[in-house]
């Protein structure tokens, strides 16, 4: 994905780490990390991995709360990492958010309409107050709600699938580029989910929003996702599209992932017992070398020496950081 | 089959509110029988915390239990006194409630807690070797014996949670999501513990979840519960290949694949108020199939050996999953 | 349902139980009906219209010095000269023949004025300061937080007593501006902690989001969510504040011409009042102050139990 021209690219995230504490010997969250995503087509690029693994990191990155310790994030020609509060907010009429908990998200002291308020005012989206109702209506029937159904209720009037649509019918108004979904379905009941997913296929497919969709949950990012990123610890273990890296999957990592994702026939069950290595072992930030050398059935001594680059494993620049796949 | 080692029959739990009854669980009616693992799925708000609670008569007030009988080994518990009760907590039937890995004591090691379980049951400290013993059962390592729980991952305190459960020697567990606020891998190391420890001890389990594929890898009957009530029982392998009710069709329909994609399948929540549940079946308003005759009451009948079914027209819209 | 005939015949009872319930939770549907609540305003209102009211209907005349006979006992009461009780002055005279009734009239207001007054500046600072350190962070977080964790150590008391012994004879207002020294840290501390977990909240995360400014973020997004701790810390100061200023009024600091309770029991301890069997001369003002902090606390509890149902009786 380097290949694309920096001109081509909506967000250009550059060898970005972020390291908390010291930045010698701090706690890597997020280590060298590169993604495109490209002006000229709408994507759903999913972000996955355990928690731990750096996703939530990169979601308050390329949302501007904080900021990487290496590397640069740019969106448009603005520098995200260095943006004072003026620029900030005009970034955030282009990249707007959506978090886990659709209850935390909502002020529990003001009714619904209060988050469609505040961008409209903010954001002088309206010119006036008929306008600015006639913008909600039509955010609100985009996810399949209406506005005299839930604009004057309070939020724990609302169910949780209600009040996640209703986030992401926010979003929407602002008519941003760039949706950043964090983990939007881990709380909202099963049946509920398609709902939610849904809604971010049309707003890519029909206003043309990307999404990062940050998720634990493989099997919605293989149903909704273009693009997956898989990161393990801080890194990215493997990349590609996601029906390419989640049929054929080969990084060991990933391998194991998969395979544990609860498959819905008990005639196909987890065959072999895995064992979780010893917490200290997990718990050192490894400075060099792959971080799933302790747990990784194909570990060899090269492994911890530097961490591998991304090859080449398969079409559609499909890539995975392990040396299995280096070139002879 | 053996007889049953747990008979709940016609359990209902109401919660009182300002505007009226909540029917959290309503004629609920189930065997356990030993060794077996009983799924109970639904959605959130479907009842099935509360039935549980029914069972361990641990429900606070405002909910009262309101009917029926829970029969263990042949004694209905819901006829002991508080006292006969409390003992058969954890000696009989053990509970790892939802989220208790987050309720461990963090002032306190591991092994402290776990000996402060027996020691309230039976009078008796707990020895080192029983302590031992315990976490070589779950897997967990001798060293983290004088350890904090915070010194743990997840998935070792989950497993800290179950050794607690059995630590009494119950002849029923019930585990509440014991799985679900964990990553993929974890959880699968913890329902691979709870499954060995489940055939090394002979006990029966009862597993309350909403992940369907999580059912399909642990479990060998399901129940299905919407808005209170039981839908569908089955075991396993029926549930998944032939699901008779509507509901159950759209719960398993609702695990997205891996191996293919399909477009979504949407729906919407629970929509009726639970204080004032629709006359006759519990699922119409949501059901695809509603007709003129599902405003008759349902009772759950055995359409095969093993299958029951609270749907007047399970015969009709029975689907082949393959 | 299916129930057996015997659990027919009990279900009246159950209905009636059922509706008994019902009807006790809606009365807790709106925590602002709290009996505790209520009880607690009702006194300190009753105190502050004693004041203004009684402004009105009684001569604060009697209030100066030699107003009227000496240590006259309240009505129906003999003292130890064998005097009668009189109805000009109901509630009996202190030493100086000022009447005790028209004290309490003056003094019992100013007593809340100083108590207020402290806390509404200090809650001020403390609600400046909290919103500081939580958002600035660093540096200013740490002096903030170093600076009351300090003061909140220091008995204010002993400092006052030294202030007031060098300033002399000062204003009420001079002496709540003193007092408002003491009473902010509470309200730092616990402003700032708010502030530290809202700062992660969701909701604020998407006020920034929506473009909010840090104006906005505290004021509109925080602050409601803050309404009942700041009530019930305002609540708590107010107490602390009439503590310490009856404090030092009893010791004769503070104002020196202005009648306060404190001032009373000051000058009822120094000649002698306790001794002498003049009860009501130390005694009326103690339990005003009493009432006073009744009434406080139970305001204060009350608050608790809106702000936190849990602790509401079912």
């Amino acid at each position: 994905m380097l290949d694309v021209a920096q001109s081509d690219a909506l967000l250009d995230i550059r060898n970005v780490s972020k390291i908390y504490g010291d930045p010698e010997a701090g706690l890597v969250a997020l280590n060298d990390f590169s993604l495109q995503i490209p002006r000229d087509r709408a994507e759903i690029v999913t972000i996955a991995g355990e928690s731990g693994s750096g996703k939530s990191t990169l979601a308050n990155l390329v949302l501007g709360f904080t900021r990487p310790t290496k590397g640069t994030i740019t969106f448009d020609g603005l520098d995200v990492g260095s943006a004072g509060a003026a620029q900030m907010r005009s970034y955030h009429r282009q990249v707007q958010a959506v978090f886990q908990d659709p209850f935390g998200s909502y002020n529990p002291f003001y009714r619904v309409q209060h988050v469609f308020d505040m961008v409209t005012k903010n954001f002088g989206l309206a010119e006036n107050k008929v306008q600015a109702r006639e913008m909600m209506e039509d955010a609100l029937n985009a996810v399949g709600l209406t506005g005299d159904d839930v604009l004057r209720k309070y939020p724990h009037q609302l169910s949780g699938g209600q009040r996640q649509r209703i986030m992401m019918a926010r979003a929407y108004m602002v008519k941003p580029k760039l949706i950043v979904a964090d983990e939007p379905v881990s709380m909202v009941d099963a049946s509920l989910r398609a709902s939610i997913l849904d809604v971010m296929m049309k707003l890519r497919d029909e206003a043309g929003i990307s999404f990062l969709y940050i998720t634990h949950d493989l099997s919605t990012a293989y149903q909704i996702g273009d693009k997956i990123l898989l990161f393990y610890q801080g890194t990215l273990a493997e990349e590609g599209n996601a029906t390419d890296v989640i049929a054929n999957p080969k990084h060991p990592y990933v391998q194991l992932l998969i395979d544990s994702v609860p498959k819905p026939d008990p005639a196909d069950r987890w065959k072999g017992e895995i064992e979780l290595p010893a917490e200290e072992e997990l718990r050192t930030a490894r400075a060099k070398g792959c971080r799933f050398v302790p747990r990784c059935p194909h570990a060899r001594p090269a492994c911890s020496d530097a961490l591998p680059p991304l090859y080449p494993v398969g079409p559609n620049g499909h890539r995975a950081s392990c040396i299995l796949y280096a070139p002879e | 089959m053996s007889d049953p080692v747990l008979k709940v029959r016609n359990l209902s739990v109401f919660y009182a509110t300002p505007t009226g009854d909540v029917r959290a669980t309503e004629e609920a009616s189930f065997d356990l029988h030993p060794g077996e693992t009983l799924g109970l799925v639904g959605e959130s708000g479907s009842g099935k915390t509360t039935a549980t609670s029914g069972i361990l008569r641990m429900v606070s007030s405002p909910g009262r239990i309101v009917s029926g009988s829970v029969e263990l080994d042949g004694v209905d518990l819901l006829k002991l006194s508080d006292e006969e009760m409390r003992r058969m907590r954890w000696t009989k039937l053990a509970l790892i409630p939802q989220g208790a890995m987050n309720s461990l004591n963090p002032t306190m090691k591991i092994s402290a807690q776990i000996s402060d379980v027996i020691e309230t049951h039976t009078g008796q400290p707990a020895t080192r070797e029983r302590v031992l013993e315990l976490f070589q059962m779950v897997g967990l390592p001798e060293r983290i014996y004088g350890m904090y729980p915070h010194e743990l991952s997840g998935g070792m305190k989950q497993r800290v949670c179950i050794a607690m459960a059995i630590a009494l020697n119950p002849s029923v567990i019930i585990a509440d999501e014991a799985t679900s606020a964990l990553d993929v891998v974890v959880q699968r190391v913890v329902a691979q513990t709870m499954a060995k420890v489940r055939d090394a001890l002979g006990v029966s389990m009862i597993m309350i979840g909403h992940d369907m594929g999580l059912m399909a890898q642990m479990v060998d009957r399901v129940a299905v519960m919407y808005a209170g009530r039981i839908v569908e029982i089955a075991t396993v392998a029926d549930m998944f290949a032939r699901p008779a009710h509507p509901y159950s069709q759209i719960l398993i329909d609702s695990v997205p694949s891996l191996t293919e994609r399909q477009p979504l399948r949407i729906t919407g929540g629970i929509t009726h108020d639970p204080r004032n549940p629709p006359e006759g079946c519990i699922f119409q308003l949501r059901c695809p199939y509603a007709q003129e005759v599902c405003r008759q009451p349902q009772e759950m009948r055995e359409i095969r050996p093993g299958q029951e079914v609270a749907c007047i027209r399970a015969e009709e819209l029975e689907r082949e999953d393959a | 349902m299916t129930a057996d005939p015997a659990q027919q015949v009990m279900e009246p009872e159950d209905d009636r139980a059922a509706r008994r319930r019902a009807r006790r939770m809606k009365r807790f549907d709106n925590p602002w009906i709290n009996p505790k609540l209520i009880w607690g305003l009702a006194i300190l209102l009753g105190i502050v219209v004693v004041g203004l009211v009684g402004r009105l209907f009684w001569n604060l005349d009697l209030a100066f010095t030699g107003a009227s006979l000496l240590r006259l006992p309240p009505v129906g009461f003999e003292n130890l000269r064998g005097q009668a009780g009189q109805w000009m002055t109901p509630l009996g005279t202190d030493g100086a023949g000022r009447d005790m009734l028209a004290l309490i009239i003056i003094g019992a207001p100013n007593t809340l004025y100083v108590g207020a007054v402290a806390s509404v500046i200090g809650m001020g600072l403390g609600i400046f300061l909290g919103f500081t350190a939580g958002f600035v962070g660093g540096r200013t977080d740490d002096v903030i937080r170093v600076l009351s964790d300090v003061m909140i150590t220091i008995p204010p008391l002993l400092i006052l007593v030294v202030v007031q012994s060098v300033f002399g004879d000062i204003s009420l207002t001079m002496m709540a501006l003193l007092i408002a020294g003491f009473v902010w840290q509470s309200p730092t501390r616990l402003i700032r902690a708010q502030v530290l977990s809202m700062r992660e909240a969701g909701y604020v995360q998407m006020a920034k989001l929506s473009g909010a400014s840090t104006f906005d973020i505290m004021f509109k997004e925080m602050m409601p969510n803050l309404v009942p701790y700041l009530f019930g810390s305002f609540i708590a100061s107010v107490t602390t504040s009439i503590v310490t200023a009856v404090g030092l009024e009893v010791l004769g600091l503070g104002p020196q011409r202005v009648p306060t309770l404190g001032r009373v029991i000051y000058e009822a301890i120094n000649a002698g009042a306790l001794i002498q069997n003049l009860w009501w001369w130390w005694g009326i003002p103690t339990i005003l102050l009493a009432l006073m902090f009744i009434g406080l606390l139970l305001v204060n509890l009350g608050l608790d139990e809106v702000s936190n149902p849990r602790l509401r009786k079912a």
